[in-house]
């Protein structure tokens, strides 16, 4: 039953989603969007183009080097700065002042470092993903229960036991919050690279419509783009309630 | 000559100054030698060193002073086989199940399945939580998730349990029967059973000898022997002998509690 209602719920915004998207088209026009249905029709032109999956491709695996990097190096020094208490007191304020600035302005230096194409790319989703990332672990690490350390020496674990039965699960739940917005970001910056600074890509194919005014193909790239990102953040989202559930 | 299952000798314990702070002498010296099988709790005003007291026998804090030994060995750096500690706060995981919690310390400790099985089974149905094997401590309240911590600490068969204020936060009627079943556990198991509380009713209806500790550095200023049988239960509250200990208890902590208050106010005006 709460399936159904779930199934229902998801189809009654989508709806209403769609329902706003044909509003604004009838209200601006063509030259300024595309309708919902006109974007469906494109999306199955796109993909029956064997050029489109070179782009598909190229953007995928820019942002699967990009999200490893920010999930792995995240977590490893979010672990470090969590532990280390004087490290991370001196990090945090740091840490904070690189989330809220806007990274694109460190691009040009990205670019003069990693010059044009993949690891430019790559680089800067990674610098957008691994901030959240690093700090929710960190808080993680720090707001791990005395009591949970206590009851591992009480149980006489050791200290591989302790880190794996106790502080990696106690931590889990945050770290997976990290992750899923460091997800997000990290396609976020990918994209933003490709659209500044790339001749391929789906980001590319986005600044490159805007350019020529191809509302469709604009429009296009970026419902897949959404059908994507919100399909995986579905699945950590998911997963991060089921974890929190618990705590 | 007494052979001590447990047994404090000129204990103290200093904590060191941190980032400005001077040092500050939590407990003793003290001396204390525990009876095997026998339940001693101990009372005293808040901030005299009670949780530290345990902490130190425990081996989870080091003494600075005097030695500690635990069934003829010296307790020093780790917490000895066969102590078993339940703590104030709720040290349930909330990522396992009641059954997992249970039977974590079993199952890292590399007892064989089927031991391990009968014994957390055991366990779950003495501390009444069999409807709630499979439920998850954010599932159950208060009380019964620090029967999961006692659960988990009975199925390691301690010889020495070690509680520290386990039903601080609950109200007084659960209270009083969670003492009755923790007064039941006591007579199954024959462990020797140490208990920090603050409520000298709670004191006074569990133990065999109560101990109660001056203000911070907290030192043993009273020990008195309640003379209860060792079948007991929360009804002997009734009786007129238990006024007459919580009465001596409470002559002997009140000028130790009015000085823990007026060091609390003497901090807050300085």
């Amino acid at each position: 039953m709460t399936a159904i209602r779930r199934a229902f719920d998801v189809a009654l915004l989508l709806a209403v989603l769609a329902a706003i998207w044909q509003g604004l088209y009838m209200f601006a026009g063509d030259v300024a969007i595309a309708s919902p249905a006109e974007t469906v029709r494109h999306v199955f032109v796109l993909l029956e183009r064997p050029r489109f999956w070179g782009h598909i491709e190229e953007t995928l695996s820019a942002f699967a080097y990009a999200l490893v990097i920010s999930w792995a190096g995240g977590v490893g020094i979010g672990v470090w700065l969590g532990a280390h208490r004087l490290s991370g007191e001196v990090a945090e304020p740091i840490l904070v002042a690189l989330y809220s600035l806007p990274k694109v302005t460190l691009y040009p230096l990205i670019l003069l470092v990693f010059g044009l194409g993949m690891p430019a790319k790559v680089a800067f989703g990674a610098i957008h993903g691994i901030i959240p990332v690093t700090i929710f672990t960190m808080n993680a690490v720090r707001n791990i229960r005395p009591v949970y350390v206590k009851a591992a020496r009480v149980l006489r674990l050791s200290p591989q036991q302790t880190v794996t039965g106790v502080l990696l699960p106690a931590t889990l739940p945050e770290v997976v919050s990290g992750l899923r917005v460091g997800f997000s970001l990290t396609l976020l910056g990918v994209l933003i690279g490709e659209m500044f600074a790339s001749k391929r890509g789906l980001g590319f194919l986005i600044i490159n419509a805007i350019g020529l005014n191809d509302v469709e193909t604009m429009m296009a790239v970026t419902l897949l783009l959404f059908v994507f990102a919100a399909a995986a953040n579905a699945f950590l989202l998911a997963l991060d309630r089921r974890l929190h559930k618990r705590v | 000559m007494t052979v001590f299952h447990a047994e404090l000798a000129g204990v103290a314990r200093t904590y060191p100054g941190v980032a400005g702070h001077p040092a500050v002498h939590a407990l003793g010296p003290v001396d204390l030698g525990l009876v095997r099988g026998e339940f001693f709790s101990v009372v005293g005003p808040s901030g005299c060193g009670k949780s530290t007291l345990l902490e130190v026998l425990a081996g989870l804090s080091p003494a600075s002073t005097g030695t500690i030994v635990f069934e003829g060995a010296p307790v020093a750096g780790a917490v000895p086989d066969g102590i078993g500690v339940v703590f104030q706060e709720d040290a349930s995981f909330p990522w396992l199940s009641v059954w997992d919690n249970v039977a974590f310390g079993l199952r890292r400790a590399g007892i064989e399945p089927g031991e391990t099985e009968r014994r957390v089974r055991e366990a779950i149905a003495f501390m009444g939580l069999k409807d709630f094997a499979h439920a998850y401590p954010a599932q159950l309240s208060g009380g019964m998730r620090q029967r999961v911590c006692i659960a988990r600490t009975l199925v390691l068969r301690p010889r020495l349990i070690l509680l520290d204020e386990p039903f601080g936060a609950l109200d007084a009627q659960t209270r009083l029967l969670m003492g009755d079943e923790l007064l039941r556990l006591w007579r199954e198991t024959g462990a020797t059973v140490l208990l920090i509380t603050h409520a000298l009713d709670e004191a006074a209806m569990l133990s065999d000898r109560v101990g109660a500790m001056s203000a911070r550095p907290g030192r043993f200023i009273d020990i008195v022997e309640t003379g209860w049988p060792r079948e007991r239960d929360s009804r002997i509250v009734a009786q007129s002998g238990f006024g007459k200990i919580t009465g001596r208890l409470w002559t002997s902590l009140r000028e130790e509690s009015l000085k823990a208050l007026g060091h609390a106010h003497g901090a807050a005006a300085g």
